[in-house]
């Protein structure tokens, strides 16, 4: 199916099956590799990306039901305020182990502080409970997630 | 806990990060993916470098590449090896630029395995003397290349920050400037390392080398690969233990859109697709009947039945000293036994492999802990000569032990010699969970007396599968798994008499590996577990209890004592709160740990807080450490909550994260790591945190409830039973 989405700010125009998972499409179609796979049933958050600035897992979500909204990765999660703030934050408070679930926590905590400014402790876990990091990042996620939201826009 | 205070303090603020994000910041690993027609070159060919060792290249332009001999899979080694040469170098670090090295066991061996392995908390630990060696090398050669050039004696040069001069004269001149001139030095004998005090890198809690692309989607792990005209394929291997494919009818799959090509090996079936998901909905699609072969009537129950049996036979002594048969005729007795689950490793990147076949060559791109054994196993499967098969490293997305294994570029390589062109062979979660190489179930029996409030006789007998016989055989000596006893003989506790034993059970058709915290994760857990019952037993708190027989080991009972205050240890708590202590010499390094945990009267485990204080040695990346034992701590504590695998009719039951369960952010606990300061030879820190956790968790339980957990994961339904020990 000839299908035409707005990623990045950029009109991307493919050929996909319509029931195609979306991380498919970026990752194998569209060489977007930033955005990974970890279970292909919405459990673990590594896929996770916004449609229409929302978090999405994007392992479960078929390629045409995205439509006309547009879709953020974490390629250009950076080109916001908010996405580079968490980018910073992940950077000052050194998050990332192995890296592989980041992509992920920060397109989650990128939504989480675009909705919620100052999450507090309950806040950050109802966003970021879908998202596993196996290297047990949590504690420096939380906190990153709060010196973010400590830093003004820049 | 205040970790923003605590590693933005000093150095770090120096970061190369304070542009923004990564601006003007240089980190080119070698670049894993490449055009397929572009000529291979080796990361580390010297040509027209200086290039004094395997690890340092200095072009005349003054660009220096470090060759990085162990993987990155997110302990943070990439930024300490980098350290460690740059301190001895005297390079400018803002400026280093890292390669995955080639497989190459004689430039690039781990010296404590003679194997290109990243792996037992030991890449510092193993390469700490090597690479001072290097560094200090390089930068004497470099000094001589100046002192020639300028007629001074070497002596009157110093360096730093990739320069060498001459401060008499006032003259300068860099590295690159100094790289031809350099090559033709012969490298010192015996060159002198720096006096720690003089560290200028080592010890300060530097940012991470890696971290800048991780946060922005630029780092390439093997999932990752791209090549041109690439196929993807995904995999389905008989579900049952050692079965085969029977009848495969692929008349639906065939019709799937994006199907290009379905490939029947005699254990594995791989549907090859234009994408992912052509590839999936093909394999789901195909009908295939196994030949599920002998192993199909196996099951855990089995498995414990057996390990039972034979935990209770005597086993090849480990160690004995003192009288133990005296020993255990003195004093008040305890004795009881301690099991383990299987466990899969679920690294968050699923098992992967990308593989060009030709017949006359093999490209594989793929992120590995044993670099020279995939290659070495991948020309055997391509049936080419070893010279012939190139492999690419790739950062690693979680490694944990899994990737101590080349079975996924075995078979990928069998897939991709029947496909035209690269392949990206990508298991799913199932797969990857139903196909691991799993943390063997153990069994340790433990017998002890109590005299005057200490042990005075230790009997410990651990039973399960000797990894080491099939991974490394010549190290397995004498039916003794020098990894299934490690942490049970060099206990810290000084106790007169003695005595471990080994008894080797593999379990039917369950393949057994390596997982995060090895032997030590089996053993400190009985051990730690078996101490807070004696301390119970002998009427004592369970760190004075501790504390009394760990006199010969003054770096573990500073660290006890550090854990003791900072956790709060003896002050008033809620009820049903408790917490739990352990020690642990692991690793070479000396760790003390206080879980505080809350239980519910169904028995469910709500985690408050963990305090941990470590001796680690010299902390190469003192942000490192604590980061290690953060993850660590949560990577045990949620295999001691949630972790089994369990078997039935031959097949593993648990399939992906819903029943294969992860600890996640709501439930993770506040953790204070404290880094005690250390001038000892560095120790390993990845599996610390692994280890130290479960027993911990164990004893809080047991200090809350009363209840003595024998077994892990823990038993909710005992726990609320209340049944005492």
């Amino acid at each position: 199916m000839a299908t035409t989405l707005t990623i990045n700010g950029e009109q991307k125009s493919f050929d996909a099956p319509a029931d195609m998972p979306l991380l498919w499409v970026l990752r194998d179609v569209l060489g977007l590799t930033g955005t990974k796979f970890g279970c292909g049933i919405a459990q673990c958050g590594a896929c996770t990306v916004h449609i229409d600035g929302k978090p999405v897992r994007s392992c479960v979500l078929p390629v045409s039901a995205v439509r006309d909204r547009p879709v953020t990765t974490v390629e250009s999660v950076g080109a916001s305020p908010v996405g580079a703030k968490v980018q910073k934050a992940w950077l000052d408070l050194e998050v990332v182990q192995c890296g592989y679930c980041q992509s992920g926590q920060i397109m989650s905590a990128a939504a989480l502080l675009a909705a919620t400014p100052n999450p507090d402790d309950s806040d950050i876990d109802a966003a970021m409970a879908g998202n596993i990091c196996r290297c047990g990042t949590y504690v420096r996620i939380r906190a990153a997630i709060k010196h973010a939201a400590s830093q003004r826009q820049s | 806990m205040a970790i923003s205070q605590k590693i933005s303090d000093g150095f770090s603020r120096r970061s190369m990060l304070t542009g923004g994000l990564a601006s003007g910041f240089l980190l080119a690993f070698h670049l894993p993916v490449r055009a397929v027609n572009e000529p291979n070159q080796p990361p580390d060919d010297p040509n027209g470098k200086f290039a004094p060792n395997a690890f340092i290249r200095i072009d005349h332009a003054g660009k220096t590449t470090l060759v990085m001999p162990q993987v990155e899979m997110g302990q943070g080694v990439y930024t300490a090896v980098a350290m460690i040469l740059a301190e001895e170098l005297d390079a400018d670090f803002a400026q280093v630029t890292l390669e995955h090295a080639p497989p190459n066991d004689k430039l690039y061996g781990n010296p404590t395995f003679g194997l290109q392995v990243t792996g037992n908390s030991n890449s510092i630990r193993a390469f700490w003397k090597p690479l001072r060696d290097a560094g200090a090398g390089a930068r004497a050669m470099l000094v001589q290349a100046a002192a020639q050039q300028w007629r001074v004696e070497p002596v009157s040069c110093s360096t730093s920050g990739s320069q060498v001069t001459h401060a008499d004269s006032g003259r300068k001149l860099s590295y690159g400037e100094l790289a031809a001139a350099a090559s033709s030095q012969t490298p010192p004998k015996d060159v002198a390392l720096k006096d720690p005090k003089d560290f200028v890198l080592i010890g300060k809690p530097l940012k991470r080398l890696d971290t800048p692309e991780k946060v922005n989607g630029k780092a390439v792990y093997g999932i990752d690969a791209m090549l041109p005209d690439m196929k993807f394929a995904t995999v389905a291997v008989c579900p049952v233990f050692g079965g085969k494919v029977g009848k495969v009818d692929d008349s639906a799959a065939k019709k799937i859109p994006g199907v290009q090509k379905i490939v029947v090996l005699d254990d594995v079936v791989a549907v090859v697709g234009d994408h992912m998901w052509a590839a999936k909905k093909g394999l789901d699609a195909l009908v295939i009947d196994w030949d599920e072969g002998p192993n199909a009537r196996i099951s855990s129950k089995d498995i414990w039945q057996d390990l039972r049996a034979a935990s209770e036979k005597d086993g090849a002594v480990a160690k004995s000293t003192g009288d133990i048969a005296k020993g255990l005729a003195t004093g008040e007795k305890l004795e009881a036994s301690y099991e383990l689950p299987f466990l899969a490793h679920a690294t968050m990147e699923p098992l992967n492999a990308t593989v060009h076949f030709k017949p006359d060559s093999c490209e594989i791109w793929t992120g590995t802990q044993i670099m020279t054994r995939v290659q070495s196993a991948a020309a055997k499967a391509a049936g080419l000569p070893l010279d012939k098969v190139i492999v690419n490293q790739h950062l690693i997305g979680g490694g944990f032990g899994r990737r101590l294994e080349p079975d996924m570029v075995v078979a990928a390589v069998r897939i991709a010699k029947q496909v035209d062109g690269p392949v990206k062979v990508v298991w799913t979660r199932e797969e990857d969970i139903r196909h691991d190489v799993y943390r063997p179930v153990y069994r340790d029996t433990i017998a002890a007396t109590l005299s005057g409030g200490k042990i005075v006789s230790w009997k410990y007998r651990v039973a399960g599968s000797a990894i080491i016989a099939r991974w490394l055989p010549p190290a397995f000596q004498k039916g003794i798994d020098i990894d299934a006893i490690d942490s049970a003989v060099d206990m810290p506790y000084d106790i007169p008499n003695f005595h471990v034993e080994y008894v080797r059970a593999e379990p039917p058709a369950v393949p057994t590996g390596f997982w995060r915290g090895v032997g030590p994760n089996n053993n400190v857990f009985a051990i730690e577990s078996f101490m807070d019952e004696l301390a119970r037993k002998a009427g004592k708190d369970p760190i004075d209890f501790r504390r009394a027989m760990l006199g010969k080991n003054p770096r573990l009972l500073a660290a006890l004592d550090l854990v003791a205050e900072k956790s709060n240890w003896g002050q008033p708590l809620p009820a049903r709160v408790g917490r739990g202590v352990s020690v642990q010499p692991s690793f070479g390094s000396f760790i003390a740990t206080v879980v505080e945990a809350e239980i519910d009267e169904q028995g469910e485990v709500h985690l408050r807080r963990v305090s941990c204080a470590v001796d680690t040695g010299i902390a190469v990346n003192p942000d490192t450490i604590m980061a290690q034992l953060e993850g660590g701590l949560i990577f045990g504590l949620t295999a001691a909550l949630y972790g089994e695998i369990t078997i039935e009719k031959g097949r593993v039951q648990q399939s992906n994260f819903h029943d294969y369960r992860m600890l996640r952010i709501d439930q993770a606990p506040k953790i204070e790591v404290h880094v005690i300061k250390s001038g000892e030879a560095p120790g390993g820190i990845g599996e610390t945190g692994v280890t130290a956790g479960p027993p911990a968790l164990r004893n809080a339980i047991y200090a809350a409830t009363g209840v003595a957990l024998r077994r892990l994961p823990i038993d909710r339904a005992l726990i609320a039973a209340g049944k005492k020990a």
